[in-house]
């Protein structure tokens, strides 16, 4: 609100652009010093706990992969793997190599759309891709193609790039046959350039100059960089299993918001996604992975959020290396899943969705119905540390016109891929100078 | 007249999200292949999801994603139609209220002390419905999510102005054509195939799953004989479907779409 000509300028952007659903964002400064950032989240709510109850077990994994046209996987996996958990059914290393392959597809397809169409132009001055790409042609075309590839490992596994059908509790309704799977290899050759290609355009990009100090939250594999299952580990010594998840995080319900924000049970703001992947699993990266993070110069820990698109690259990189080898690996599972007797239980599944850990908690009755569902999503958990960035950010860019800030705000957001569909949930910004 | 405005302009495309999860918006990012022709072919205005740029109404082509559940989005939708020449809805969400009008058959505020905390931060309707409920729709495209090669068929005949032409015949049709092995048949699956209006590509059917229906009803569904064959005993060749079974086999991603309704309401 104008309150003295001299003094007092606001800012007001009804709807962020180039993330998955709507959100708001409000700054208050008053006189040169910022009183204010709320962070919060307008999308409709869509109930997807409340409207799992009395459902068989068997229907989490479709009905939640609605959570998020862009990251099914995520919940087709985390919800499988608990319905798997609450009723001891078993998963082989064949179904648990095919799981990580079909979820590289949804990583490659997820962080390249993000790195090259939704958060490069931020970096370099376009509204968005297809403007960046009368430029940058051969940026666009390269990642098209690799998004491209992304989809179609998802399709050949899943039947289906956006939710797809042939993932089911307890394995896939049919194995895809060799061969099918084979023909996946020619293009992920190809891609091992193309990724190579994306990490040096991502290392090469301007990046704004913030430190944060982050608790880093991830799953953690003793050989595989974790994406399927792991560990829960923290960058404070906290490793338990994914079943004590609720014991050490919290979801709290904050005024305006439709989403419920994530925290530490004492209280601390906590990262996920790439950064905390990095940071808690370099060693698992392969080693062409590890070079190629040392050449694009990031340091062992890496705290400036803006160079998450650079960590989102070299994951890209991870994932075509991780699928090259499950391909070229690869048997069909036999049987497909096995046979599951419903009855009562509790379970908890856990993957790492491309913007972060994902959490699934059922609660089964003697049917094997679901009398109580409770889903932990990245960006929710992500909510409170996009607050604090922004903090920093609008701290160290007040000097500047509305338009270069409210532009490096909207960066500094995406650096999250925050998928607001998820947190079941949007961003309008606000920044209000007094 | 300058002469930027006598030359031919492009047709504008909107793009506008109500509640969903983004993924039949993504399908249009999920074009690679034609992307980048598609926004040769027309003047991406307004979709939020791929860019900031954003030019004002009115669009020559506006595609509507999601459901309406808010007092808020009842008036967008509204704004949205009186800016858009030619509306056409995308997906479950928008042509029978999606996944989340599950909610429709159930206590709302049941529903929001389920999952939040403090009820009272939160305001919706207590229904999901469908874009047509409020405003004149042109065209549906049906599909959780929808089916990329109908999104790029809708498109292009618009712009070289033609009708487009979509199906209303059931999915067990399709089935039939691509010779693709009939579940419940072979299997004795619960299948919403004949029920199911096609498009998606036959694509549970060919991994030896029923069909779930996210196409949404076929013209005509005769779901009453459908679901009578699947509460039949197994050993009558039946799939010994219970009551909630078969009602949730209706109840799914276009729960609130008519026939699917009424049916799943029949076996309460």
């Amino acid at each position: 609100m104008a309150r003295d000509g001299a003094t007092t300028r606001r800012l007001k952007v009804e709807n962020l652009a180039r993330v998955e659903g709507e959100g708001a964002l409000s700054v208050r400064i008053q006189d040169g010093v910022l009183k204010d950032v709320a962070f919060t989240i307008h999308e409709p709510p869509r109930f997807f706990e409340a409207l799992l109850r009395g459902r068989m077990y068997t229907d989490a994994p479709d009905i939640t992969a609605r959570i998020c046209g862009i990251c099914p996987v995520a919940y087709l996996l985390g919800a499988s793997q608990a319905m798997e958990a609450a009723l001891g059914v078993p998963i082989d290393d064949d179904m648990r190599r095919l799981r990580r392959l079909v979820y590289c597809g949804e990583w490659i397809e997820s962080h390249v759309l993000h790195v090259a169409m939704l958060h490069a132009p931020d970096f370099l001055g376009y509204p968005d891709a297809i403007q960046m790409a009368g430029d940058h042609p051969r940026i666009v075309e390269t990642a098209l193609r690799l998004k491209k590839l992304g989809n179609r490992i998802l399709e050949v596994i899943g039947g289906r790039a956006v939710h797809p059908v042939n993932l089911v509790v307890g394995g896939v309704y049919r194995s895809p046959p060799r061969d099918e799977v084979l023909a996946l290899r020619p293009e992920l050759d190809w891609a091992l350039e193309a990724a190579r290609g994306l990490v040096a355009f991502t290392a090469g990009l301007t990046v704004p100059a913030v430190e944060r100090d982050y608790l880093f939250v991830a799953l953690h594999h003793p050989t595989d960089y974790a994406i399927t299952e792991g560990t829960l580990v923290s960058s404070d010594g906290l490793d338990v299993p994914v079943s004590a998840f609720h014991d050490h995080f919290s979801e709290d319900h904050q005024k305006h918001s439709n989403a419920l924000v994530g925290a530490t049970r004492d209280g601390r703001t906590y990262h996920v996604g790439p950064l905390a992947r990095y940071a808690l699993n370099f060693d698992q990266f392969a080693p062409e992975v590890q070079d190629a993070a040392r050449a694009a110069g990031l340091p062992r820990v890496v705290r400036n959020p803006f160079q998450s698109i650079v960590v989102r690259a070299l994951e890209t990189l991870q994932a075509v290396i991780d699928a090259r080898a499950l391909v070229e690996g690869y048997a069909p599972p036999a049987p497909p899943r096995p046979e599951i007797i419903p009855g009562p239980g509790i379970g908890h599944g856990c993957t790492e969705a491309p913007r972060g850990l994902c959490h699934h908690t059922y609660e089964l009755d003697e049917d094997g119905r679901i009398l109580h569902a409770c889903i932990v999503p990245p960006t929710a958990q992500n909510q409170r540390s996009i607050g604090e960035d922004l903090r920093e950010v609008v701290a160290a860019h007040m000097d500047e016109p509305d338009e270069r800030l409210q532009w490096v705000c909207e960066q500094a957001i995406r650096n999250y891929d925050p998928c607001i569909s998820c947190a079941t949930h949007f961003l309008t910004l606000d920044v209000e100078r007094l | 007249m300058t002469a930027a405005a006598t030359a031919p302009r492009r047709p504008t495309l909107a793009v506008h999200k109500f509640a969903s999860c983004d993924g039949c918006q993504l399908s249009l990012l999920d074009c690679e292949d034609e992307l980048l022709d598609i926004a040769q072919a027309v003047e991406i205005a307004y979709f939020l999801e791929a860019t900031r740029a954003t030019a004002k109404g009115p669009y020559d082509i506006a595609l509507v994603e999601g459901s309406i559940t808010t007092a808020h989005d009842l008036k967008r939708i509204r704004a949205v139609r009186r800016q858009a020449k030619v509306l056409v809805t995308i997906g479950a969400c928008a042509t029978s209220g999606g996944i989340q009008a599950l909610k429709s058959l159930a206590d709302t505020d049941d529903y929001i002390n389920a999952v939040y905390a403090h009820p009272r931060f939160i305001s919706t309707l207590d229904t999901s419905t469908p874009i047509a409920d409020h405003v004149p729709v042109d065209y549906e495209l049906r599909g959780c999510p929808i089916d990329r090669g109908q999104l790029l068929h809708v498109l292009t005949a618009l712009l070289h102005g033609r009708q487009p032409r979509l199906p209303n015949h059931s999915q067990c049709v399709e089935c039939k054509r691509a010779g693709t092995v009939c579940v419940t048949v072979a299997a004795g699956t619960p299948c919403l195939g004949p029920v199911t209006q096609a498009g998606c590509g036959t694509l549970c059917p060919r991994v030896g799953r029923g069909c779930y229906g996210c196409f949404g009803p076929a013209e005509t569904a005769n779901t009453a004989a459908l679901a009578d064959h699947a509460r039949l005993p197994v050993q009558d060749g039946g799939a010994g479907l219970d009551a909630t079974a078969t009602r949730h086999l209706f109840h799914g991603f276009n729960t609130n779409a008519p026939g699917f309704r009424e049916e799943g309401l029949r076996h309460g």
